[in-house]
């Protein structure tokens, strides 16, 4: 083995055990904690997450490397990683038995992790342009962290701070973000303390530049701030998030539903709403709905 | 409810829903007995609801209008009735399936919604750059020859609302052209599922090429029909000039794309701005209008077609060159495995590659058995790639956990965004200009309520 080599391989399993012991440490921690709010909402793979570790680390065998080395699945080696669950066996079947012998297979999901400056291209510019108002306005803790990935920069930013910063984004010269296609909300209910995630995407038609602004909420306090005096079209938009995810967006002018009926429970796009349907027999032979299926994810 | 004017009982609404006011159930047929009643209590402020099944509306959009007299004082829209949620069923199949759900969405422009769906999956798989230059071709043929037959709609529908028949009817007429060329190319005339990520499902047909330079031909010549039947037309232009007003301030505050906002005069197109597919490689013209009106969006939508036919012409030469060529990337992890043919039982895989995987190659079945049951894996991240879709900015924000299913797939439809320009647009006007108003507009409720 080249020296290269082992020390990817040593980076790799680095990364892995860090990933492994922050989701262990979640794990015991909502074990511990049980006035937790979330506790029953997490799901229940996770909290065994503890126990499945045990049983891979013990197995005595020898150790396997990671399934793919190559420098663009490793990790960026600084910077936290972002890792929002895990994933268990090798073709995410569960119900059934898993003959394949990878079902003790345990990987984290993880997600690109922050950039390093330089970010490259105009994400410097519109970087030092964005901080630069920031310093001056004494709300350096904004920016919580910035993700360069396949291109597309994001923004990640404190809730709190989200209507100022919007603000800035919209009105500096150097900025001149325009136009906000939307919000769209996502829900990760792995992603302890941060489940629900409004993700912006704002265009400079004058600069003709695209970045990406994501604030989070936990699903114990799902509010965000509105955005609507900021850029109007965020009106519709923050309905629809508020009513599939239940994002609660504070001084929207009349937060209602807007695509599911008034009286409706729950908020449909979350994941912890399922999907519905019934079995459907043909030719004999009966399917289950979508969400019961034998799935590979 | 009033029993005295309508005999007909509405099931949706009990008397007890109505806080004020007097409410008459308009069934048709029954306008003297209403207009009598209405005369007797003789009040100046109606709340109509229009909709939301009513022809003019444009789909099944309801609109809420306050009126004194003839003038709108206040109009809201009710929107959610075709809600089909779309975008979490593609929460439940793999990525290459999540193309046969999202091209429902908006249904006169299928291939968009494809396109911009399967530009996210291939930046978040960073494949953008392996698309065969060919798939490239056809996508952008595709798109442009929808955008054609989305415009023939709009403008078809638009003309039927202020009772212009003849334009809906010659509208419909080329339409059908259209949609007989998607038949030809795709198999279907509506949601083709034919753009998937990593190129299209299937290459050209023999003889498409020359069906699509007969319809160039063609279209050249029935084109200028609608400018001689419409452009100058008294009646035309006096229902639409200074119609729907919205000037740039507005249509940036509230997010408007497409033709209405190119009709502020401002040149904003992302086949130009932003190109995707290529197009910085087609000779055309961005269309703009400065008069901010509903007149100015018809003249748009007539240009643009023009400028489409120009781009689908400088396709139809450049893939008479690529003939052979492949439609599908290289990655065998990522194309499907095989082609489609014509059999005894219709569309399916191709017989050929049926006999190798049964007969020939145990690796093959077993690859073509992984991709088809359990699709491939796309790494963890999020993309937004938007394109400009005959209606506007058309996006879908693709997240992926680094499953063999999209983790979300949102989708910012330009109908949903552009509707909001309803109450600034016809406030203040008559309701018969709400029709053209929304008309210029022209949300398809599919995309809107998705």
């Amino acid at each position: 083995m080249s020296g290269e080599e082992r020390n990817d391989r040593a980076s790799g399993n680095a990364d892995a055990e860090k990933v492994d012991e922050k989701a262990a440490g979640e794990a015991s921690d909502t074990s511990d904690d049980k006035a937790d709010a979330n506790e029953s909402a997490r799901p229940s793979e996770e909290r065994n997450l503890g126990a499945a570790k045990s049983r891979t680390g013990t197995g005595g065998a020898v150790e396997q490397p990671a399934v793919d080395q190559s420098p663009v699945n490793v990790p960026a080696p600084t910077g936290e990683v972002r890792a929002v669950g895990v994933r268990h066996g090798m073709f995410g079947t569960s119900g059934t038995g898993d003959t394949s012998g990878y079902g003790g297979l345990v990987s984290a999901k993880v997600f690109p992790a922050p950039a390093q400056r330089p970010y490259g291209g105009w994400f410097d510019e519109v970087a030092d342009a964005l901080e630069a108002r920031l310093h001056a306005t004494g709300l350096t803790t904004a920016i919580e962290s910035v993700v360069v990935h396949r291109g597309e920069i994001t923004f990640h930013v404190r809730r709190d701070d989200l209507p100022f910063v919007a603000q800035m984004l919209r009105d500096d010269e150097a900025l001149r973000f325009e136009f906000c296609s939307g919000v769209s909300g996502v829900h990760y209910p792995e992603d302890t303390g941060r489940e629900l995630h409004a993700v912006y995407h704002l265009t400079s038609m004058t600069h003709n530049r695209r970045i990406r602004v994501e604030v989070t909420a936990p699903d114990s306090d799902p509010h965000v701030p509105s955005l609507v005096s900021v850029y109007p079209t965020l009106d519709w938009h923050e309905r629809e998030t508020y009513d599939m995810f239940g994002l609660v967006f504070d001084g929207h002018p009349a937060l209602t539903r807007v695509l599911m009926p008034d009286d409706w429970p729950g908020h449909p796009q979350r994941k912890d709403y399922p999907l519905g349907g019934i079995p459907v027999e043909y030719k004999g032979g009966s399917i289950p709905p979508p969400d019961q299926r034998r799935s590979y994810n | 409810m009033s029993t005295d004017t309508s005999q007909q009982q509405d099931l949706y609404a009990t008397p007890g829903e109505t806080s004020q006011g007097r409410v008459f159930t308009v069934t048709g047929q029954d306008w003297d007995s209403i207009a009598q009643s209405i005369g007797e209590s003789a009040e100046e402020r109606v709340v109509v609801n229009m909709g939301p099944q009513h022809p003019s509306t444009h789909g099944v959009l309801r609109l809420i209008l306050e009126l004194e007299g003839e003038t709108v004082t206040e109009a809201r829209c009710g929107i959610g009735y075709l809600h089909t949620g779309i975008e979490k069923n593609m929460e439940y199949r793999s990525w290459v399936q999540g193309v046969t759900f999202c091209t429902r969405m908006d249904y006169l422009s299928p291939f968009y919604n494809e396109a911009t769906y399967c530009l996210g999956v291939e930046r978040l798989l960073d494949i953008e750059d392996d698309i065969p230059e060919k798939a490239q071709v056809m996508r952008v043929l595709l798109m442009e020859l929808n955008r054609i037959s989305s415009h023939l709609v709009a403008i078809a529908t638009g003309g039927m609302e202020i009772g212009a028949l003849t334009v809906m009817t010659i509208g419909f007429r080329e339409r059908e052209l259209v949609l007989d060329l998607f038949e030809l190319i795709t198999g279907l005339r509506m949601n083709h599922a034919f753009i998937r990520p990593g190129g299209v499902a299937q290459d050209l047909p023999p003889g498409a090429l020359d069906e699509i330079r007969d319809f160039i031909a063609l279209m050249k010549k029935r084109l200028p029909e609608y400018a001689a039947l419409c452009n100058a037309n008294p009646i035309f232009k006096g229902r639409l000039e200074g119609i729907g007003h919205l000037d740039l301030a507005g249509c940036l505050a509230l997010g408007i794309t497409g033709p209405v906002l190119r009709s502020t005069g401002y040149a904003w197109d992302l086949r130009k701005t932003q190109p995707y597919c290529g197009y910085e490689d087609y000779d055309f013209e961005v269309q703009t209008w400065d008069t901010c009106d509903s007149y100015g969006r018809f003249r748009i939508r007539l240009n643009e077609m023009s400028e489409s036919l120009k781009i689908v012409e400088q396709c139809a030469d450049r893939l008479a060159g690529l003939e052979g060529a492949p439609v599908m990337v290289g990655d065998r992890k990522i194309a499907w495995p095989s082609q489609l043919a014509i059999g005894s039982d219709g569309m399916g895989n191709s017989l050929d590659h049926i006999r190798h995987i049964m007969g020939e190659s145990m690796e093959a079945l077993i690859h073509h058995f992984k991709l088809v049951t359990e699709g491939f894996r796309v790494p963890a991240g999020q993309a937004y790639v938007p394109i400009e879709s005959p209606r506007g900015e058309l996006g879908a924000h693709v997240v992926s956990d680094g499953g063999t299913r999209p983790f979300r797939a949102h989708f910012r439809d330009p109908s949903f965004t552009n509707l909001q320009a309803t109450s600034v647009m016809s406030e203040g006007g008559m309701v018969a200009d709400v029709i053209v108003a929304i008309a210029s507009i022209d949300p398809v409720m599919g995309g809107v309520d998705r």
